[in-house]
């Protein structure tokens, strides 16, 4: 029972952070109908702003105790550090091409990926050395249920990624802005005809996908502060499995990528502590396959016809 | 004699939206009918049915006798079907003579080993296909300008390769989707003219998409019209002209005597 | 034209690679050195890589990002058979010498397999991603990659012991290729005259195609995918073979890396990181040309040593020139054309005819 527990928690933990980096995945998708690959990116972006942050403001030292508040001013600097990136990345890289074929953004999208992961290795940003986020909560265990401990680190951060998905949701289904998002995603030049600026709301999209990543960078550096250099091959798995979530889900659909988030948080966590821990990665890919098999446009998504 | 293409009761709906219902449509070997109607009415919807390119909610298609629902649209062609696009689809970034030649292969068997040898085989399957290709062009009257990539073309004459492209496949029955779609009244002559030679000369059977009136009164020996998926009217061009449904669809376009 | 003829020129192309390789294995190895041998064995072998993935990429227009993978996969099954072929045959793992020898035929036996276990692990990946939209051949291409790297990784050590090889089962042999430290130890068998070789099969197969009926049908796909349809090209089918084919290629590249001098068999040296290199090979060079991608093959393995000192620059250099190079010019540098059919190339020959 204890071991079902964990895991479920554990599988939580992690899919509410697949789930928020697949949120920019899928809301890009359906605005611009194209996989963001430099996504991911902005979400290792987000961890090491988050360590650059918290080591200038001096919580490295030892035996420095940060306030709590501590935690969210970098939480928030990480995100609008991103959101900016987002913005930027958008602006330079996608907008020339938004007419363009889609392979060409695709490889695009590919070349800005390429050009954060090696740039961030540089010196004079990143390094190449994995480097240990300090923590910005103190370690203390809440309690325990049916043997499990409950840390208050896992507590914040489930609680900060749910929150957050939550006014995603309330955005996007309950304001004007939401409404004009999903018109564009919907038919970008029905939407322009509707008097809504396409390219403010798109814009705003990217922003939007880049501060959740940045914020999953910053709760997944509070769980697991030993960071790799930003090259390292578990950033792209990471990114890669928040895709799969988001492609599950149903790509374009924004409950989808929370849903599938969630679900491959669970999938990998419990297929790490029932089979084999190994091959986690595997476990992943594996449902991509029969997704894309089974049912390409994913749980919640719809198939939609190209015009002939 | 039975008609080559035998189409019954064939219905689509899309999300909820029945985008068209009971569309029939008996079409005699040798014959050009017209498929007209005001646009979204689902015309190129059925040429989509027709060809693969959807699969029908309901009904059936039958090409010679050849049940077609459910095959995918490379076989459609391969049984005898071709068909051009609204919004033009050539090959692009490929030359005129390549953008016929591919629709002259439909037939082979594409052997890899064959092609990587360069079997002798191989070779003159190549020059076979190379000179059927260049008649088509000759037919069409590109051949002065095979070399040229497609795109780089004037507008009349891609869709007049999209045409010959088409043909190329030695269809039983084409399917024409608004071939005169932007052509000036010449051209639009040259084009009637042509159609009926692809008729008369060739045994082809054409169905027609069209907007121009002019045309579609002037060749077509039937012609079916639809309004939003519904076929409101079915008969020979002089009764069509005067149908009351016909003309309250379009909304008081007048309907142009065949010239 | 005459029969004899037809066979002549088809004969032709073949034996004059192959007597280039002859050439470059017994006078280029000695003249210009053992470093600058390596380097043009280099070339070779990103060639073949560069030319089989624009049969994916830029004649069917598909985006496979997972070419590594089945260099990998040739790498691998190559090196397992030579390895441990080479104990139970020879009784140690020396290269055999000479011309030919029962060594050579290792290796090549070795590299054939390679290449009939990548297209087939071509096959697979291939087949349910292409029935897809592209996007998606992308993602399941990337993590086709990483899967491989992953299960590499947990392979169990090389077993360097005869006796202990000839007791193993084929199982454990084919499950002992070094995990994460990597297959070294595997002899020196590829030279120049076997890079070129194969770069010659490639060539040939590439021009081949590209110049004929099928490889027209790979391109209409590449242009308009359903009016390739609408006129009789199995997309699928056809894409599926351009993929198979691709991942025979680079398993045989895989074959050759791995029996070089100075190159090991380790996961991480043919992941993702490999992968983009040769993307940017067939993007830059222009996708669908194969000149184009033998060019860029050339520049793009030439420039990090010329660039040795600023090798940390390399990548976001070239990740840079990908995206300028999708907003300027994004057919690439040659486009669909080869070398020959581009108009500056045209206007010089008519100058000096003139």
């Amino acid at each position: 029972m204890t071991k079902f527990l964990q895991t479920l928690m554990d599988g939580v933990a992690v899919g509410s952070l697949y789930a928020l980096i697949a949120l920019g995945y899928t809301m890009v998708y359906g605005t611009l109908q194209f996989i963001n690959f430099a996504h991911s990116d902005v979400f290792v972006l987000g961890a090491w702003i988050s360590y650059t942050l918290a080591v200038g403001l001096g919580y490295a030292a030892a035996g420095a105790h940060p306030p709590l508040a501590a935690g969210l001013l970098i939480l928030v600097g990480a995100m609008a550090f991103c959101g900016a990136a987002g913005f930027t990345i958008e602006r330079l890289a996608y907008r020339p091409l938004r007419k363009a074929p889609r392979l060409n953004v695709l490889i695009t999208a590919i070349g800005v990926s390429l050009f954060l992961q090696n740039v961030g290795q540089l010196k004079w940003f990143f390094g190449t050395q994995p480097q240990r986020m300090p923590s910005l909560i103190e370690d203390t265990i809440l309690g325990r249920i049916a043997g499990v401990q409950l840390h208050l680190v896992d507590m914040v951060g489930a609680g900060l990624a749910f929150l957050l998905m939550l006014l995603l949701e309330w955005l996007i289904f309950r304001t004007r802005l939401g409404r004009a998002m999903r018109a564009v995603s919907h038919d970008t030049n029905v939407a322009a005809l509707m008097g809504i600026n396409v390219d403010a709301v798109i814009s705003f999209t990217f922003v939007l996908g880049s501060s959740l990543a940045a914020a999953a960078g910053f709760l997944y550096a509070m769980k697991y502060p030993g960071l790799n250099q930003p090259a390292h091959a578990t950033w792209v798995l990471l990114g890669l499995k928040a895709f799969v979530a988001a492609v599950i889900g149903g790509i374009g659909n924004v409950r989808g990528a929370m849903l599938g988030g969630v679900l491959i948080g669970m999938i990998e966590l419990f297929g790490a502590a029932y089979l084999s821990p190994h091959l986690r990665d595997i476990y992943v890919f594996s449902i991509l396959i029969l997704v894309l098999l089974v049912r390409p446009s994913g749980i919640l998504g719809k198939a939609v016809a190209e015009k002939v | 004699m039975s008609p080559i293409l035998e189409v019954k009761d064939l219905a689509i709906s899309f999300g909820g939206l029945k985008a068209v219902s009971d569309f029939n449509l008996a079409l005699p070997e040798g014959g050009l009918y017209g498929l007209i109607g005001p646009n979204g009415a689902g015309k190129t919807t059925v040429f989509n049915m027709l060809t693969g390119v959807y699969r029908p909610g309901a009904g059936t298609i039958r090409l010679d006798g050849r049940d077609l629902v459910g095959l995918k649209p490379h076989r459609i062609a391969l049984a005898g079907m071709s068909r051009t696009f609204q919004n033009i689809r050539l090959f692009g970034d490929l030359s005129v003579f390549d953008n016929v030649r591919i629709a002259c292969h439909l037939r082979c068997r594409h052997a890899m080993l064959p092609t990587f040898l360069r079997t002798p085989a191989h070779v003159a399957e190549e020059a076979g296909i190379a000179e059927r290709a260049m008649r088509w062009l000759a037919l069409f009257d590109l051949a002065d300008r095979r070399d040229e990539v497609a795109r780089s073309l004037p507008y009349g004459d891609q869709r007049r390769l999209e045409i010959a492209r088409a043909l190329a496949t030695e269809p039983k029955v084409v399917l024409l989707d608004e071939p005169a779609a932007g052509m000036n009244p010449k051209e639009t002559g040259a084009l009637a003219a042509l159609i009926r030679r692809l008729r008369d000369e060739f045994g082809v059977t054409i169905l027609l998409i069209e907007h121009d009136m002019g045309l579609v009164m002037d060749i077509c020996d039937r012609i079916t019209v639809l309004d939003y998926g519904v076929t409101i009217a079915d008969g020979i061009p002089g009764e069509i002209q005067k149908n009351p449904r016909v003309i309250e669809a379009y909304l008081g376009e007048p309907t142009e005597a065949a010239s | 034209m005459g029969a004899a003829r037809t066979a002549a020129r088809s004969v032709f192309p073949v034996v004059l690679g192959v007597l280039l390789a002859v050439a470059m294995q017994l006078a280029a190895g000695p003249l210009i050195g053992p470093f600058a041998a390596k380097l043009l064995m280099d070339i070779g072998i990103n060639v073949i890589l560069a030319v089989s993935l624009n049969l994916v990429n830029g004649f069917t227009g598909q985006f496979s990002i997972g070419h590594a993978g089945f260099m990998a996969v040739g790498g691998y099954v190559a090196g397992a058979i030579t390895f441990y072929g080479s104990f139970l045959l020879f009784g140690n793992v020396q290269v055999v010498p000479g011309w030919l020898s029962k060594g050579d035929v290792l290796f090549v036996g070795g590299c054939l397999a390679g290449a009939l276990v990548a297209a087939a692990a071509g096959w697979i990946v291939g087949l349910p991603s292409l029935r897809l939209r592209g996007d998606y051949l992308a993602i399941v291409t990337l993590g086709f990659g990483e899967i491989l790297r992953v299960l590499m990784q947990r392979t169990g050590d090389v077993i360097s012991n005869v006796e202990e090889v000839r007791h193993a089962s084929a199982g454990t042999l084919m499950t002992s290729l070094g995990g994460s430290l990597g297959f070294s130890g595997l002899p020196y068998y590829t030279d120049l005259f076997w890079v070129y070789a194969f770069v010659t099969v490639t060539l040939v197969v590439a021009f081949r195609l590209k110049f004929s009926s099928l490889g027209r049908a790979f391109l209409s796909i590449r242009e308009n995918e359903i009016a390739a349809e609408a006129v009789g090209v199995d997309t699928t089918k056809l894409k599926v073979r351009a993929f198979v084919l691709a991942a025979g290629f680079a398993g045989i590249a895989g074959g050759l890396f791995a029996h070089e001098v100075g190159t090991s068999l380790n996961p991480r040296e043919l992941g993702f990181q490999k992968s983009f290199d040769v993307v940017i090979m067939v993007v830059l060079g222009g996708m669908g040309s194969v000149s184009g991608a033998v060019l860029a093959a050339i520049v793009l393995t030439l420039l990090p040593e010329a660039l040795r000192s600023f090798s940390e620059f390399r990548m976001p250099i070239y990740a840079l020139a990908l995206i300028l190079m999708m907003i300027l010019r994004p057919q690439g540098l040659l486009g669909l054309k080869e070398i020959w059919e581009m108009p500056w190339f045209k206007r010089r020959r008519g100058k000096a005819a003139a």
